[in-house]
């Protein structure tokens, strides 16, 4: 039987979503059960979200002070000791699990799998490579610890169980250095507007919507349509929206069923991030962008005339 | 502050369309343009602002690879470097191997600061500097998007999910690239014919007693699922009708 510790992803009271895709991931490697590990101070909320989770044998919860914020320097010690009882560690591939998991698997002396986006086998798996423009397969030797990240977007979240699975609280005694101090997160909030990795409908704007003014109907139509706003690095670049919402290579990947681009061209740092949506519409000036190569339904218009008339149908 | 040094990775050009060899052995590179991984061109001229404003006094370049590596140092001595050193390694490295050949020329330049970049946009891993502050037992902060110090501490903002985290770290640290830290100077002419004279130091990869043996094996490469084929709509009434037709539209 092959043993799964799971790290979970959480803000001090809320599971993020990741850790449920992980456990999905986690299944397809052994349907046993996972391990989920949850690193906080007094989080015992997060602990408890984890352990209804189907797929879930034990959540174990280290709880230290130095483990209020997410520092990877500060957690990677404490997660490399308690590998030891372990042949896999799952981390999101997110901006959480990429700053980890590499200081874990160096601490362990092993490589690390970044994205796994499909379990082929017990130490085979698939991961994609340029931008997404090639998938490779790649095979673990025998012997060693398996460190990897998964690819949110190409799993989807295990249910809840129903039940509540064991919570054990670890002491882990490792020293911990004090060489990286966290000192604020500046979020530019969306507000109570879904969020960009889970929502069903994501709505993005590009260089085309021109200012930060003009997001404001983006922002009108993704309120109609519960959706959450999405962004092109240009639209980022360009100061009409904050970091959080770029998606592509180097923003979030994400996977909602609807993804609708207003004035983007599609340059394939962009479309590596919404490969996986169910469906992608693209409303663009230039019948020729290449944004309509991967459209699923595509609409050649001015988007300051499209946006309101599709909010009249609404 | 003494000295930084920056990795520079040789890659296949963002521009260029990536084909998978036809049998699944890697992805075509003969003839194809190669250049600076992007973030490492950020990463090369943060180095050179922080020099030039008087917070070092010198920047190192370090590419791990074939020795056409070379054309990509003396780009960044171009930009602005002051000497390269390439460790000629004919396989290619992975992120583990390349974090122990960092921590090697670590031992003998002892900088302050090795600024690399978030990620490498062949292999797309994330790894090397997060790997590196491990093995050195030193900090890191990924995802720089604003750099700024003082007393023997950086003050990185990085880019995360939630929005801008702002971490302070002790000196000496790794520090990796994001997009937005700054944009990377053109190289002029002239910066071209005095690279030349610039010094670029060769070193075996084997001499650096580093184990390079790969950790993972490559069984097969393959370009990805392909979407279907869309329709085009003539207006907003055809947009909804589809839209409707996919029960999209609650
Ligand atoms: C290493 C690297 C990583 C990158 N990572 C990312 C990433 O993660 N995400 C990302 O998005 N990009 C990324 N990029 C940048 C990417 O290459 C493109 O530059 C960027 O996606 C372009 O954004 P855009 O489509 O908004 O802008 P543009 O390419 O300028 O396109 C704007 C589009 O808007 C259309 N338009 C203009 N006005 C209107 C109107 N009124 N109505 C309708 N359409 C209109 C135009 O026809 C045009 O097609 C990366 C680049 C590099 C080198
Ligand atoms: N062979 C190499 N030569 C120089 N720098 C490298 C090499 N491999 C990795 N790096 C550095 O590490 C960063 C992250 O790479 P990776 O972990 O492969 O995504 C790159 O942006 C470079 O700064």
């Amino acid at each position: 039987m092959s043993k799964v510790l799971i790290i979970a992803e959480h803000d001090g009271t809320h599971l993020n979503q990741s850790t449920a895709k992980c456990l999905n991931c986690a299944q397809s490697i052994d349907d046993a059960g996972a391990d989920v590990v949850t690193l906080g101070n007094q989080c015992a909320a997060v602990a408890e979200q984890a352990a209804a989770l189907t797929g879930v044998s034990k959540v174990l919860t280290i709880e230290r002070a130095e483990n209020e914020h997410a520092v990877a320097a500060v957690m990677a010690p404490q997660i490399a000791a308690l590998a030891d009882d372990y042949d896999y560690v799952l981390a999101p591939s997110t901006t959480f699990g990429k700053d980890l998991a590499p200081r874990v698997a160096a601490l362990l002396g092993v490589g690390q799998l970044s994205d796994v986006m499909s379990v082929e086998g017990p130490r085979e798996f698939k991961r994609p490579i340029y931008a997404g423009n090639a998938v490779v397969t790649v095979q673990v030797p025998e012997g060693k610890k398996i460190v990897a990240t998964v690819r949110a977007a190409s799993f989807r979240p295990v249910a809840p169980s129903g039940g509540q699975a064991e919570i054990a609280s670890v002491q882990i005694s490792v020293e911990l250095p004090g060489h990286t101090r966290f000192v604020e997160l500046l979020s530019g909030s969306s507000g109570d507007r879904p969020d960009l990795q889970t929502a069903k409908v994501v709505i993005s704007g590009g260089r085309g919507v021109g200012s930060e003014e003009n997001f404001e109907i983006l922002y009108r139509l993704a309120d109609k349509m519960n959706a959450a706003v999405g962004a092109s690095r240009a639209a980022v670049d360009a100061g009409f929206v904050p970091n959080e919402m770029q998606v592509g290579q180097t923003g979030k990947i994400i996977s909602p069923d609807l993804y609708i681009a207003f004035g983007i061209s599609g340059a394939i740092q962009h479309l590596t991030g919404i490969k996986d949506a169910g469906t992608i519409v693209a409303v663009n000036k230039d019948g020729e962008a290449p944004i309509f190569e991967i459209a699923d339904i595509g609409l050649v218009g001015d988007l300051f005339d499209v946006i309101p008339e599709l909010e009249k149908h609404l | 502050m003494d000295k930084i040094l920056v990795g520079l990775k040789r890659v296949v050009d963002y521009n260029v369309r990536i084909r998978v060899k036809p049998d699944g052995s890697g992805v075509v590179t003969d003839g194809v343009k190669m250049s600076i991984n992007p973030f490492d061109e950020i990463a090369l001229e943060e180095a050179l602002r922080i020099k030039e404003r008087g917070d070092a006094s010198e920047v190192i370049a370090v590419s791990i690879g074939p020795p056409d590596c070379q054309q990509q140092l003396r780009t960044g001595l171009a930009m602005g470097a002051d000497r390269a050193i390439l460790v000629e390694a004919d396989q290619e490295t992975d992120p583990l191997a390349a974090a122990g050949i960092f921590l090697e020329i670590i031992g003998r330049e002892q900088p302050d600061i090795v600024l690399l970049g978030k990620q490498a946009i062949d292999d797309d891993c994330s790894q090397t500097g997060q790997m590196l502050a491990a093995l050195w037992g030193r900090p890191q902060a990924t995802f720089a998007s604003k750099i700024e110090f003082s007393n023997g501490t950086a003050s990185v903002t990085r880019e995360v999910d939630a929005g801008l985290e702002v971490i302070d770290v002790d000196l000496p640290a790794v520090i990796t690239t994001d997009l937005r830290l700054n944009e990377p100077r053109y190289v002029k002419l002239p910066d071209i014919m005095k690279a030349k004279k610039k010094p670029l130091e060769v070193i075996g990869a084997g001499d650096l007693g580093v184990d390079m043996s790969p950790q993972f094996s490559a069984v097969r490469h393959e370009p990805p699922a392909e979407r279907q084929k869309g329709v085009m709509v003539e207006d907003v009434d055809g947009l909804i009708a589809a839209l409707k037709d996919k029960d999209l539209l609650g």
